[in-house]
Order: C-alpha cells, then sequence, then structure tokens
C-alpha cells in the first residue's frame, strides 16, 4: 500500500495548474462573471479547444483511440485544479461522452442517428471540438448547465445512455436565472429516454456514468474547497485590526484550522474513491466534498468580513458553484442513504 | 496511489489471522474496570504472548527490540486484531507507544537495555506524569521541581490525571529544572526523568471519572530521589525529548478505534433495523453521513501511514487534522446510537454506555481539540503565532 501520489501524478496536477494559470487566469474568470448575462453565458470555445488539446478530456480515452490512457484517479486530479480555478463549463459530462468513444459498441446507437454521427460527437468532445452538457433522467432535478452552448446532451435515463443533440432539448426548456454568474442552466421538462428498458440498474452504463460524474464533481468540489482554504489565510495573514493580523486572532485560526480539516478528510475519500470506483466510497466522496466546498467557501466569507459580502472578493462565486455541484449527480440525500443502505447489506464488512 | 497490499504484506496479514484465531479464544475472561491487580495481570499476559510471537514492538527498530515494520505492517496489525476482537494495548499504552519509543530514541545503550526489554515482553507497566494541576494544555508551564543533589535528583511536587498510575512500575515524568527567568524561557527548563512509581516519596491517588471508574489519578511526590542515571536526554532539554514523545502518540494512536468505529456504526444500523428506528429517514441519513465520515477517518489513517513511510517512519502533521476529525466523529457515533436505542441509552449497565462516556475524553486528553487547532493554526497553516 502506498497511498501518496507518483511522480507523475503530481507532475499531471502541476501541469494542469499551470495550464490553468496562463489559459484561465483570474481575470478571465472575472471577464466571464462580469461581463453581461448575455456574453458570460457562452462558453469560451477556443479555451475549450485548448483543454482538449491539453487532453483534459481524454485522460482515461484508450491511446489506441487517441487519448491519453490514463485513470480515474489521474481524470480526479485534473478535475480537482479545474474545480480549484473555477474554471466553468460542462467538463464532467464532455469527459465523460468523450470516454464513450471508446466505449461504443457498448452503448449501442441511437435509432434515427447514424451511429457514425455520434461517435463524431464523442470523438469531438476527445479533442475539445465539441461541447457536450448532461441531463439525469432519473435524477429528473438537476437543471441543465451551459445548455445554449453545447452540441449535445448526455442523457443518463435508468439504464441507457444517449446523446442527444442539443437544440431538441433546448426546444421544451426555459432559461433559469442562475445563482452562479458562470454556469448558464436551464430547467427541463419531463425527458425519457428512447432505449430504457428494464435491466441492472447498477452494473449498467448508465451507473457506471453516474458514479464517475459524481466522482468527478467531487474532485471539483475538493479543488475548491482547499481553494478557500488558501484565500482564508491568505487574507487572514494580511488584514490588520487592534494592531495584528487577524490570523493572530484564535476565534479565525480554529475557522481555518477547521476549513483545513474539512478539505483534507474530504480529499482523502476523493483519492481514495478514485482508485477504488466503490459505490460507496464515491457515495463518501460526494458527500464529504460538497460538505467541504460549501462549508469552507462560508467560513472563507467569514474571514474577510464585509469584503466576503462583496461582488469584488472571489469567495461567493466558490459558495455558488459548490451549490451548483452539490446538486449535481449524487446530493446529499441520495448519497447518505447509499452509504446507510451499505451498512446493512454486509454482515462484516472491510473499512 | 496504490491501495493495494504487496504480497508480503499479505502474508503478514494472512499469518497474524492465524495466529489470532488460535489465540484469543485461549485469553482469560476480561477482568472487571474496577479490579486493577486483574487488569494489569490481563493486559501485560496479551503483550506476553505478543512478544512470545514476535509481535511485540512491531514498529520499534531492530537495534531497540523491536521488528522493524514497516509502517504499513502496523497498520495491518491493529487493523487486525481491533477486527479479530483482540485486547487493547491498555496499561501497555505509555511504555509501547511513548515511553519506549522515546527511550529507543533518545535513550543510552545502558537506558535501552535496562528498560526496553521488559516494555516488550509486559513485564513492566509505564504511565505518563506531563499534566500538573496548574499545567495542561500549557505544559511548558510545569512547576513539580527537581534539584541536583550529587547524582540524584530530588523532586518535589505534583502531577494530575496520570493514566493507570495505580499499577504503573515507572513514570515518564516531566520535571522542573531551571527557573523561569528572562534568560530561561519556560519550555528551556524541563528535563526527562523516569521515575520508579515505588520510590520513597511517592503517593498515588485515584480520581475517579466521569464514568464512574478510576483511569487516572494523581501523584504527590515528596523529595523523591531520581537518580541523574535516569534521565533520558540532557538537563533542560526535555520539551525536546517531549516533542519526540508526542509525535509517537499521534502517530497510529487511534487505528484501532477506527476500526471500532465502523463497527460500532455496522452494529447500531443492524439495531436500528431490528427495532424499527430504520424507517426514519432522519436517522438513517444520519447514520450514512457517519458511514463516510468513517470512511474518511480510514482512508485518513492510510494517508498519513504511506506518508511516514516514505519519510522514514516519521509521523507528519496530519495527526492533529487526523485526531481533531476523529475526536468528533466518535463523539458523534455515540450521539447517534443514543438516538437508536432509545431509553436504553440511559441504562449504564449497557457496554456501549460506557464506551459512550469515554468518548467525552477524545476532544480533552492528548491535546485538546483547541490546542489541535491552534497547532494547524500555526504549524500547517502558517497563520501568526496567536492571542
Ligand atoms: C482520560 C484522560 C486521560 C489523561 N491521561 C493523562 C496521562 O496519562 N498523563 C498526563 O500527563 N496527562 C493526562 N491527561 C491530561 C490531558 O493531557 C489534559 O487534560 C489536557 O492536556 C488538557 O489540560 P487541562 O486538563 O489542564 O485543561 P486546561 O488546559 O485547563 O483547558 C481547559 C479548557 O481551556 C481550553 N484552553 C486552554 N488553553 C487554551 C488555549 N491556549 N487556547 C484555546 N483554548 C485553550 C482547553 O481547550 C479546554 O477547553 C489525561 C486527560 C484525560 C481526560
Amino acid at each position: 500500500m502506498d497511498f501518496q501520489l507518483t511522480d507523475d501524478q503530481r507532475a499531471l496536477r502541476a501541469g494542469m495548474r499551470e495550464l490553468l494559470e496562463r489559459r484561465f487566469p483570474r481575470t478571465r474568470l472575472r471577464a466571464v462573471v462580469d461581463g453581461d448575462a448575455e456574453r458570460g453565458a457562452e462558453l469560451d470555445r477556443a479555451l475549450w479547444r485548448e483543454l482538449g488539446a491539453a487532453g483534459l478530456f481524454a485522460l482515461r480515452v484508450p491511446e489506441s483511440a487517441g487519448g491519453v490512457g490514463l485513470g480515474l484517479p489521474e481524470a480526479v486530479l485534473a478535475f480537482e485544479e479545474a474545480g480549484r480555478a473555477l474554471l466553468p463549463g460542462p467538463l464532467v459530462a464532455t469527459e465523460l461522452a468523450a470516454g464513450l468513444s471508446g466505449l461504443w459498441a457498448a452503448v449501442g446507437a441511437v435509432p434515427g442517428s447514424s451511429q457514425a454521427g455520434l461517435s463524431g460527437l464523442a470523438a469531438g468532445a476527445v479533442q475539445g471540438e465539441t461541447v457536450v452538457t448532461a441531463l439525469d433522467v432519473e435524477g429528473a432535478r438537476a437543471p441543465v448547465e451551459h445548455l445554449v452552448s453545447a452540441d449535445a446532451v448526455l442523457a443518463l435515463g435508468p439504464v441507457a445512455v444517449e446523446l442527444i443533440p442539443a437544440a431538441e432539448v433546448a426546444c421544451a426548456a426555459e432559461p433559469m436565472r442562475s445563482v452562479d454568474p458562470a454556469t448558464p442552466l436551464h430547467r427541463t421538462g419531463p425527458i425519457r429516454t428512447r432505449r430504457d428498458q428494464a435491466g441492472p440498474g447498477r452494473s449498467g452504463i448508465a451507473a457506471r456514468l453516474r458514479r464517475e460524474a459524481a466522482l468527478l464533481t467531487a474532485a471539483q468540489q475538493l479543488g475548491s474547497a482547499s481553494r478557500t482554504v488558501e484565500l482564508a489565510v491568505d487574507h487572514a495573514k494580511r488584514r490588520t485590526q487592534f494592531g495584528r493580523p487577524i490570523g493572530a486572532f484564535q476565534a479565525v485560526q480554529h475557522l481555518c484550522a477547521q476549513m483545513l480539516v474539512r478539505a483534507e478528510s474530504s480529499r482523502s475519500v476523493v483519492y481514495a474513491a478514485a482508485v477504488t470506483e466503490d459505490p460507496g466510497d464515491i457515495a463518501a466522496a460526494k458527500l464529504l466534498a460538497d460538505e467541504a466546498a460549501v462549508h469552507n467557501a462560508r467560513d472563507c466569507l467569514q474571514v474577510h468580513g464585509g469584503m466576503g459580502f462583496t461582488w469584488e472578493a472571489d469567495v461567493h462565486l466558490h459558495l455558488k458553484r459548490a451549490w451548483v455541484r452539490a446538486g449535481q449527480w449524487q446530493c446529499a440525500a441520495a448519497a447518505e442513504e447509499e452509504l446507510a443502505a451499505g451498512l446493512v447489506s454486509t454482515v462484516e464488512r472491510c473499512l | 496511489m496504490d491501495l493495494a497490499f504487496t504480497e508480503d504484506e499479505e502474508g503478514f496479514r494472512h499469518r497474524l489471522r492465524a495466529w489470532l484465531a488460535d489465540v484469543l479464544p485461549t485469553l482469560p475472561d476480561r477482568p472487571h474496570p474496577a479490579d486493577w491487580p486483574g487488569r494489569r495481570a490481563y493486559d501485560c499476559g496479551w503483550q506476553r504472548m505478543l512478544h512470545d510471537a514476535g509481535y511485540a514492538g512491531l514498529h520499534w527498530p531492530e537495534d531497540a527490540g523491536g521488528q522493524g515494520a514497516t509502517p504499513t505492517q502496523h497498520l495491518i496489525f491493529l487493523e487486525e486484531t481491533e477486527r479479530a476482537g483482540a485486547p487493547y494495548v491498555g496499561a501497555g499504552f505509555v511504555g509501547l507507544l511513548h515511553a519506549g519509543p522515546t527511550i529507543a530514541a533518545e535513550g543510552t545503550p545502558e537506558q535501552r537495555a535496562r528498560w526496553l526489554p521488559p516494555i516488550l515482553r509486559g513485564d513492566e507497566v509505564w504511565c505518563q506524569g506531563f499534566s500538573e494541576p496548574d499545567a495542561g494544555s500549557d505544559l511548558a508551564s510545569l512547576r513539580t521541581r527537581a534539584v541536583r543533589d550529587g547524582d540524584t535528583y530530588v523532586v518535589s511536587g505534583s502531577k494530575i490525571w496520570t493514566s493507570h498510575a495505580e499499577i504503573a512500575d515507572w513514570c515518564e515524568l516531566l520535571v522542573r529544572t531551571a527557573p523561569v527567568n528572562a534568560d530561561t524561557p519556560k519550555h528551556r527548563g524541563i528535563t526527562w526523568l523516569a521515575l520508579p512509581m515505588d520510590a520513597p516519596g511517592v503517593t498515588v491517588r485515584s480520581l475517579r471519572t466521569l464514568a464512574g471508574t478510576a483511569e487516572f489519578a494523581e501523584v504527590f511526590l515528596d523529595e523523591v530521589r531520581v537518580p541523574v542515571g535516569h534521565r533520558v536526554g540532557e538537563e533542560n532539554d526535555g520539551w525536546r525529548v517531549t516533542m519526540v514523545t508526542l509525535s509517537f502518540e499521534r502517530g497510529t494512536a487511534f487505528v484501532g478505534e477506527v476500526v471500532a468505529c465502523r463497527r460500532v456504526l455496522e452494529a447500531l444500523a443492524r439495531t436500528a433495523k431490528a427495532n424499527g428506528r430504520w424507517d426514519d429517514a432522519v436517522l438513517r441519513r444520519r447514520l450514512g453521513r457517519l458511514a463516510a465520515e468513517c470512511a474518511a477517518l480510514w482512508r485518513l489513517t492510510q494517508w498519513n501511514v504511506s506518508e511516514a513511510q516514505r519519510t522514514g517512519g516519521v509521523p507528519g502533521v496530519g495527526g492533529s487534522v487526523f485526531k481533531l476529525r476523529f475526536s468528533q466523529v466518535r463523539q458523534e457515533l455515540y450521539e447517534a446510537a443514543a438516538e437508536v436505542l432509545g431509553p436504553d441509552a440511559l441504562d449504564a449497565g449497557q457496554e456501549w454506555v460506557a464506551d459512550r462516556l469515554s468518548s467525552l475524553s477524545y476532544t480533552i486528553a492528548a491535546g485538546t481539540s483547541q490546542i489541535q487547532r491552534n497547532i494547524v493554526a500555526e504549524r500547517i497553516l502558517g497563520l501568526p503565532k496567536g492571542r
């Protein structure tokens, strides 16, 4: 057992951080959220292609299919960095769609659309040429993100998985005024996937994609949770009151310490879940990472005082994105029920 | 990142498992908590069995009489023994996890030869005499004095909350050997001594815990003569030696209890199913959340152990992060238990009620949660020295 990052994994994470610092610096983020609502809603296609070229969506695609051929742990590290930088866009859905290019036989074609066309979409996702968002038909309550910018919608039914042209979903969808200025959201009406049939829900491909989506979302939450610790600590060192840095006050120190405890606890389960891919581990990862992202953002806001309540500070962007992600994929109630079921389903289970 | 165990590690696990299956049924019944001599005999007997089977001081270096096992093997050992329901380290705690490793790291060859083998064999029991009535969190302000008289120290003062003092042979004792003044800050004048508990002038007075049991005691020291040869490390250098000691305590001290948390939680869920409380979605979800917390504690443990393995066995700063989360989760677990069990939660005859009570000490003993947060804030996050 060696539960530490390998040198290659560290290098991958550093490379991703460097790329995002260069291509999506804070000024870009601010341009997205401070721009007019219309333009802010649009995804930066050039950046998307660059992310594709850098291999963000292809990390898990086999080398034979033009990918990088790595695993879930590497994808988790990359998505952690994306979360840290508050990179907007349907990253998870596009990554999952890219993975489908190699799995196409297992998924099968969608009636009324050519297999070639769908494979093309998936291949485009690998390169960052196509933007794919997601719709969890079973969950049904999470709004669809970035629908207007998307080319296709990855629709997950109880069992089946489909890629639907985005326009088809958009015509029956209603835009929301999204709480997160960098994540446009649409409400959709009831949609049924075309090919759904009864089957082994937990072992099917839809179930697998759902778990991977939950984990990659948790990874972004982890990145955000770690970033808000840094923001709070930086501020606590610089801001002076009563003649000393506020970070010298124990009330502030203890807020920061608890933030670190939350971030590190969720890191340990997110990384472990990436290695084991166990449904229980993934549920724990999503639950704790959601909690860490939301609560750390709130504590970070507190440490920033009045400044924290302004549009100008980035803290609210972390909090709002954390809310959006917490509502996506396996949300708290579902994760807790999954974990509770795990407690009684086994007589003697390993930790 | 690799969570799989090597063939060697798996082999170790299987041999240990087989041995545990053989020996555990031969153990006598556990003595009553109030039966001090019985507890000592039981804990020492178990240590002797471990010793004879080659499991004593697993994580100690070989030149100190240990097995030189890797941190991962030690993790497996703690996991397997807890899972098999083997006895807890009990009275051996301070000797095996504190004093022994400290003597191994800082002691002279004679001191190692004198004190280490009896700890490993379960022949001698140690206790920890750090805290004083006026020096708990602020340990460096301790006042118990040791005055040099030829080749002995004459020690006077008192210690408090000393666990297992009633049955200990030795005490790792912190004393003040230099007065606090402008040139000697308070943590500079401290010295680490091995005190024989049967020396004239040592009086132990038992204290009753909130669980009604006698877990710890007050120790009064009235002109007790301790040979200078019992000093570990240099005179006035005891604070540094103590930091070495404490780093051992936070290393893997709680592994067994993390395994226990998960077992308790599973038992709780089964109880809730049996008594109908499981139908309460709020309670069920609360137990589900605790399962996530248990998973996090276990993964944090694996993370810290892997880190220690890479850095050569030195427990990292992750210990404080872990302890903060662990002590809180452990208490929440028993709060949930009370909700599952309803009126039975008020029956002190139930075994788990004693565990519930003892969980209340976790945010206090071995450094309170507030002190741990100070450590995290200042030493890990680099915030300015606190006020
Ligand atoms: C079950 C048990 C077993 C123990 N066994 C041993 C043993 O074997 N040997 C031994 O030497 N000791 C032992 N202890 C003592 C233990 O280490 C101390 O109780 C602990 O360090 C706290 O010290 P205190 O009791 O003096 O509390 P205090 O230091 O008086 O603390 C009281 C409260 O004030 C808070 N506080 C104090 N200072 C600060 C600060 N700077 N910032 C914020 N808050 C602060 C504390 O967090 C706590 O809430 C044991 C304690 C328990 C409960």
